[in-house]
């Protein structure tokens, strides 16, 4: 690992008439810059993609970097150097630059191998050198060869002496560091029963993970809290482009969300609709709930009266009429027709137990 | 009152403090002596006597607040003192003797410069010097050539020549130059005045422009041990702004000059007296030493066996570092720029063909070389291990002694031009000196004396690393013995200039003192 200042962002930009010219971005200039190097043991684009991931997540966990790929506050130069089988030792190490989203690495790097695959196969042979990704073109293409490459004349700086870091300190900021992206992901699948998707998923980012844990601390199951935020809320963040930490929604309104469905207060049918106006403005679940009129009917007094009014109803007259002969299907028809009667507010367990009482009854 | 230029700085400070003489006489006095000399010696790229005089009246007023304490007022209050043009001074040009820095105006100062003006120094001028400090004879500077004051066909040495010139001249009373591998202690010992070059890393780099990053360090010029010490005092100890500088405690440096050198162990390294070196030289060196047990010393003869070394190590590391320091200077940030040249990479290339001079070239192409692949392993790398041993060399010395004791070059001033063809005689003037770079040592140079034809000789004393104190106490306790300090070049004609009262001296004054 080293650490240094960033320079400054070469941009090649070609003008309406065909014009190439280079243009350079000097605001990053003097920003910090951390390069971290890895042994040659990624095996493949995939592997590669993953590993950038992995790494992201970290510097993002701990804060030190936004890391987002696009604006280019973390990069990737790859080499890579194929084996045929049976040899004991890599060739030669060809370096990709100019790729800008994990994307492009696993493309850039899967058409590196294959290239070289086929230099090697057509009895060709593969030369030290630097490759930029062209993103439109989807191909590599040869910058420098190593016969061309500068001779940097590296030596040490003696402007830096050795850095001596003391334990004290480095053992501080040892104990302040958050539990990290890998260990979150195996706890959240040992205590909340999830998937390694689910884990995965929940875990990328620190105020996601953060927000599952309070709503279930708050009373949420973890099962039901991680189906909501891994379809709705999820759904919602990305439709209208907030983070978690940005939005209205608070932990406290999902578990209360979660806690109206466990009491029969709310259908599942209408919380999607509470759910996107507590996301939209803020309000509890609970205030949404009454403010729409959406509370589920419990009521077998409040109900009868609605089941009496749809068995007495001539258009329902061949559904009961269904029913009576044996055709259990025909229920169906005539629950929907109580929900729709009372805009859903019905309890459907509760309707169908009413209207089989009724039809059982007057048979 | 006598002339005001002839004053060490130590007697400055308590004429001052007993407001027997203004900041303001003293600075008027050092300026007209200055416009009265220079044209001879020649010893400054820039003057700055507007500023001095504002400075000085500050000091006055300093020194002057109605029921204030003089006494307590920063040691350098009111007292002229001049910088080589390497030291970064904010709003004023600094070239470090280059063309291609012609122009270059700082917008802030060097940490050093920073403390001098803390400590109340009054800053004349900024000094000549070899280009970036490479040379031993300021013959290299870009903005011509100084004179030695002794004899005004003779060089100053270098690469500090011009502060080293100026200080001998009575130009200013003080000086800073930097020393890579001799440039404080040869000029100071060529120009017969107390030169110190601080152990690295006991002053900070932060804005002093580079030459080789580990072999670098400032130190002061003075007429007197007592006014090196005043300085160093002032710049000393850890700066946050350089990781090189330390973290020692700076001791009290004057008052730990008084205290004579009874018993202490001063070694006599043998190969220092090389093939080459003057008989006047030796003899008066020798003498000096003898001196020295004479006032209590325990003196005995020491080997650094690997000193032959010295020189071909130091033309290895010290030019790889120039060559990474100099890349900088391509016209696109500072000094000179080719703006005629509208193709980017020959515009750079030809701001450095138009803005180097021939030894800065040349030190860059040895270093290039040094550390191209191929070439690092048999020399940069192969340097740096010599290097380790010939700190290992003093090492052992250090065991069995507290102080070393050599010439400091084994010539007196040379003749402008002497030696400006045959780069390999010029850097053989350094052959005693840097050593003590290699090893990161401090060292001094001391006046021992004149030779046949009235040049100045210097003895070179060399401390354990951080031990500045004792280096001091040394020079201090052998120059009481002599007066060797006392004599000033051309006095008996330049101390026609001004008084309290002022007056103006001719221009030209110096010349009498040619030979």
């Amino acid at each position: 690992m080293h650490l240094e200042e960033d320079t400054a962002n070469l941009k090649h930009v070609r003008d309406a008439t065909g014009e190439t010219y280079s243009l350079m971005d000097v605001n990053r200039s003097g920003v910090a810059l951390m390069e971290i190097v890895g042994e040659p043991d990624i095996r493949s684009p995939e592997e590669a993609g993953a590993c950038l991931r992995e790494l992201r997540a970290i510097l993002r966990y701990i804060g030190v970097s936004s890391a987002n790929m696009e604006e280019g506050a973390f990069r990737c130069d790859a080499n890579v150097s194929l084996r045929p089988r049976g040899a004991q030792t890599y060739g030669a190490k060809v370096e990709v630059k100019n790729m800008n989203s994990f994307r492009s690495v696993v493309r850039a790097l899967s058409y590196e191998i294959a290239r070289q695959t086929e230099v090697l196969r057509s009895g060709g042979r593969i030369v030290q050198e630097t490759r930029g990704w062209v993103e439109e073109r989807g191909v590599t293409v040869s910058q420098r060869s190593k016969e061309a490459a500068h001779d940097y004349r590296y030596f040490p700086e003696p402007d830096l002496p050795p850095l001596f870091l003391d334990p004290t300190w480095v053992a501080e900021i040892r104990a302040r560091l958050p539990e990290l992206p890998g260990p979150k992901r195996t706890r959240f699948m040992a205590e909340y029963r999830l998937s390694a998707e689910e884990a995965a998923t929940l875990t990328d980012s620190r105020a996601l993970a953060d927000f599952y844990e309070e709503a279930v601390r708050q009373g949420a199951g973890p099962r039901a809290a991680a189906n909501w935020m891994l379809r709705d809320v999820l759904r919602l963040l990305n439709t209208s482009g907030t983070s978690i930490d940005g939005s209205k929604l608070t932990p406290g309104h999902l578990a209360g969300l979660i806690a109206l469905l466990d009491d029969g207060r709310l259908s599942v049918r209408s919380a999607p609709e509470v759910l996107e106006e507590v996301f939209r403005t803020g309000a509890s679940p609970e205030a949404v709930m009454q403010g729409r009129g959406l509370e589920q009917v419990s009521d077998s007094g409040a109900l009868e009266a609605v089941v009496a009014q749809v068995l007495a109803d001539g258009r329902n007259g061949r559904a009961i009429a269904d029913y009576r002969a044996g055709k259990g299907a025909a229920m169906g028809f005539l629950v929907g027709a109580v929900m729709k009667q009372t805009r859903g507010t019905a309890n459907p367990g509760l309707v169908k137990e009413l209207l089989a009482q009724k039809l059982d009854a007057g048979g | 009152m006598a002339d005001l230029t002839t004053l060490t700085a130590p007697e400055a400070r308590r004429l001052l403090v007993r407001r027997e003489i203004s900041a303001r006489e003293l600075t008027r006095a050092v300026l007209d002596r200055l416009q009265a000399v220079e044209p001879d010696v020649r010893a400054f790229i820039t003057l700055t006597a507007d500023e001095a005089l504002q400075q000085a009246g500050g000091a006055d007023a300093a020194l002057g607040t109605p029921g204030g304490d003089p006494q307590g007022t920063p040691l350098l209050t009111g007292i002229p003192v001049a910088l080589k043009d390497l030291f970064c001074t904010r709003g004023v040009q600094t070239t470090s003797g280059s063309r291609i820095l012609e122009g270059f105006v700082p917008p802030f100062d060097a940490t050093v410069v920073a403390r001098l003006r803390a400590a109340g120094a009054v800053f004349v001028g900024k000094t000549n010097m070899d280009e970036f400090a490479m040379g031993s004879s300021t013959e290299s500077s870009g903005f011509g050539k100084t004179r030695n004051p002794w004899d005004l066909q003779r060089v100053p040495g270098g690469s500090s020549g011009g502060s080293a010139a100026a200080v001998a001249a009575g130009e200013c009373l003080l000086a800073l130059g930097t020393d890579t591998g001799g440039s404080i202690r040869q000029p100071a010992s060529l120009c017969g005045i107390v030169g110190l070059k601080p152990t690295y890393g006991r002053v900070s780099r932060y804005g002093m422009i580079a030459f080789a990053s580990s072999l670098d360090q400032a130190g002061p010029f003075s007429v007197g041990v007592e006014g090196s010490a005043m300085v160093l005092q002032a710049v000393a100890g850890l700066d946050p702004l350089d990781a090189t500088s330390a973290p020692q405690a700076v001791p009290d440096y004057l008052a730990g000059l008084p205290g004579g050198i009874k018993g202490l162990r001063i070694g006599v390294p043998k190969e220092y007296f090389v093939p080459g070196t003057e008989p006047d030289v030796e003899r008066l060196v020798r003498a000096a030493i003898a001196q020295l047990a004479a006032l209590g010393a325990e003196v005995g003869e020491v080997s650094l066996p690997y000193t032959d070394y010295g020189l071909a190590t130091y033309y290895i590391i010290a030019p790889a570092e120039v060559s990474s320091n100099l890349a900088r200077y391509n016209g696109t940030k500072y000094g000179l720029a080719a703006l005629d040249e509208p193709e980017m990479v020959r515009a750079m290339e030809l701001t450095r063909q138009r803005g180097f001079g021939d030894e800065t070239k040349r030190r860059i192409m040895l270093g290039t070389y040094a550390l191209s692949s191929g070439y690092y392993d048999a020399y940069y790398l192969k340097a740096q291990k010599v290097r380790t041993l010939i700190k290992g060399d003093f090492d052992r010395a250090f065991e069995r002694f507290d102080v070393l004791a050599t010439p400091t070059s084994p010539t007196t001033a040379f003749r402008l031009g002497e030696k400006t063809q045959d780069p390999l005689a010029m850097y053989l003037s350094d052959v005693c000196t840097l050593p003590v770079n290699m090893a990161g040592l401090p060292g001094i140079n001391v006046p021992c004396g004149f030779d046949g034809g009235g040049l100045p000789v210097g003895l070179q004393l060399i401390g354990r690393p951080f031990d500045e104190a004792t280096l001091l106490r040394v020079a201090y306790t052998y120059e009481q013995s002599t007066d060797h300090h006392r004599r000033r070049p051309g006095r008996e004609v330049m101390s026609q200039g001004p008084g309290v009262d002022g007056g103006v001296v001719p221009a030209g004054g110096a010349q009498e003192t040619r030979r």
